[in-house]
């Protein structure tokens, strides 16, 4: 089952979209509650990160009864080191951002925490490509 | 899809109902449809919170009530008001002209339901305190709020704190002091004086409690109208009791908004109205709101003051509770208050083992299907539905949206021919003649609404 939807870059009051439709989408299909949490924090977290960096995105669901595969693709800067960005406190956000609460750092790792295969890909200059998937049937 | 097991205090009277689905439309939980000309409530879907019965042009929802003579089946009729109820009149009002009124009228004994927060306060800075893995901790206060959060939020129940409500805690140090006082439990009455319809649904049917100790309850409105023709003829001279004890300024505010919330340490927020309470838990269970230590969530905007059975103003309810003659300071404590009761405290240690409520259980409306592969197929047809629906949530098909239509037909309870534009398409088409589309709008409406231009 297919989902696809738009993430504008910069429009934070816009942030969170994506997961809301997607947490309401598994409540309705009545995925464990916990794992519906891990989901929509991971993918809470991938969508900011369109917001906070890049300019556009789109984000591509793939449910089945055994996992959900999440994929985020952006027009953006790009990420230029993805070890150094996977580390705790580690942010290039802009001093904007953070005071809007954003940009602590806690994105790549919170997302690497709550799913079960993350795979970046980054084009500096281009875009980045996250992929998530979790898996239904068991808990982490 | 309704299991029937859920108690409403809320009904809906076929004879004094017109089916104008007003209710329908402002119902936070879409547990209302119109068919037969009438609303019909889903007993699944409903939370108690009484939208619907203030909407209702025709008083034909009613909050079920026990009988008022009832109490007069007990020997020991105990009478347990909220502060409220007291903001509910006039300020020349006394609490004492209000209290023997109520003993004029046949209580026995008078306990105001506050008086529990003086052991809840603690116990919730104490259940904080331990449950530092869980945040934030939600306030099982208000029962509509509980029953919200179990049938929109379920990966929130365990965040609802196991604590009972200072009502229970009330009833249960009552009843205690009374049989210590050699009272058969069989000649005690306990009477709840509820401000709303959610009330009376968690007395009826507890979450996480097995039963009540609570035998019934008197809505606001019924005993505001029976107290004040009386009160205004008393005066204080002509009063049988002395002024009675009074609530501490913590009791006082307890059902008011914050009145929880700014006891408890830490980051602490007070959120009332259900539509505020479902964005903020929508928020919650994103994770996009983290470091909360206690939730304070009340289903009526200024909480219980505005209760659907207060028959007062909300705001002048609030400014009376925070002024009112009804000080703190009141010196006139009088030692022998007929039937008076001990202060609560006396009683703490055998409260703490009464506080605690088992788990609270979630149980999902959302949920298409048990079996996530058959709930799958059924949103997949739910979704091709939606794309011939118009999307403009007229309700003319007897249900509150076009999403609400669409998975009411793929689980069997609702037919497509009853959306009005489809019904124009088909006619168009002709593969649907007058009689059968008009048939199918008589279903819904009733014949008295659907016929009204023809007799002209």
């Amino acid at each position: 089952m297919d989902f696809e939807f738009n993430v504008e870059g910069g429009n934070f009051t816009k942030a969170g979209t994506a997961s809301s439709q997607v947490k309401k989408i598994l409540k309705q299909l009545n995925v464990d509650p916990k794992i519906i949490k891990r989901i929509v924090v991971a993918l809470y977290e991938a969508e900011v990160n369109i917001v906070a960096h890049a300019y556009s995105g789109k984000v591509f669901i793939d449910i089945s009864t055994d996992r959900i595969d999440m994929k985020l693709v952006d027009e953006g800067p790009g990420i230029p080191d993805i070890k150094l960005a996977m580390q705790q406190g580690y942010s290039t956000a802009s001093s904007a951002v953070r005071e809007m609460g954003f940009g602590a750092g806690m994105g790549l790792p919170n997302m690497d925490n709550n799913c079960d295969e993350l795979n970046i890909t980054s084009e500096v200059g281009k875009g980045t490509i996250v992929k998530m998937a979790v898996y239904l049937n068991h808990n982490k | 899809m309704d299991t029937g097991n859920f108690h409403h205090a809320l009904k809906i009277r076929e004879d004094l109902c017109v089916g104008c689905s007003h209710c329908m439309n402002v119902c936070p939980t879409e547990a209302i449809r119109v068919n037969n000309g009438k609303a019909l409530l889903l007993d699944d879907n409903c939370v108690d919170c009484g939208k619907c019965f203030r909407e209702c042009p025709s008083s034909a929802i009613i909050i079920d009530h026990d009988d008022f003579n009832y109490i007069f089946d007990y020997k020991y009729r105990v009478v347990l008001v909220p502060a409220i109820f007291t903001g509910q009149f006039p300020e020349d009002i006394t609490l004492r002209q209000i209290h023997s009124v109520m003993l004029d009228i046949g209580f026995t004994h008078i306990y105001e339901v506050e008086n529990g927060a003086e052991i809840l306060a603690d116990e919730i800075q104490e259940y904080v305190n331990t449950h530092s893995d869980i945040k934030p901790i939600i306030s099982s206060f208000c029962p509509a709020i509980v029953r919200l959060i179990q049938v929109k939020f379920p990966s929130l129940v365990d965040n609802i704190m196991r604590l009972k409500p200072p009502l229970d805690i009330s009833a249960h140090f009552i009843k205690k002091e009374l049989l210590n006082q050699g009272i058969p439990e069989s000649e005690i009455g306990i009477f709840y004086v509820t401000p709303c319809a959610a009330k009376i649904a968690a007395i009826k049917e507890p979450v996480g409690e097995k039963s009540s100790p609570i035998a019934g309850a008197i809505n606001m409105d019924f005993l505001f109208n029976k107290v004040y023709h009386a009160v205004s003829k008393k005066s204080n001279q002509s009063c049988t009791i002395p002024a009675p004890l009074s609530l501490s300024e913590k009791a006082k505010s307890w059902s008011l908004t914050n009145g929880e919330a700014k006891h408890i340490t830490g980051r602490c927020l007070a959120i009332d109205e259900i539509h505020n309470v479902i964005d903020f838990l929508e928020k919650l269970e994103n994770d996009e709101i983290g470091d909360i230590d206690f939730l304070e969530l009340r289903a009526c905007d200024e909480s219980c003051a505005g209760g659907v059975l207060t028959p007062g103003n909300r705001f002048l309810t609030v400014e009376r509770l925070r002024n009112h003659a009804y000080s703190s300071t009141n010196t006139e404590i009088v030692q022998d208050f007929p039937n008076g009761f001990r202060n609560i405290t006396s009683q703490r240690d055998y409260l703490k083992t009464k506080i605690g409520i088992e788990s609270v259980s979630p149980r999902s409306i959302l949920k298409l299907d048990e079996d996530m592969a058959e709930a799958m197929k059924k949103m997949d047809k739910v979704n091709q539905i939606l794309k011939v629906l118009p999307m403009i949530d007229c309700s003319v098909c007897g249900a509150p949206s076009c999403q609400a239509l669409a998975q009411d037909i793929v689980l069997g309870d609702a037919d497509l021919k009853q959306c009005i534009f489809i019904q124009r398409t088909l006619e168009q088409k002709g593969e649907m003649t007058l009689e059968e589309s008009n048939r199918i709008l008589r279903k819904i409406w009733g014949f008295e609404k659907t016929n009204k231009y023809r007799k002209l």
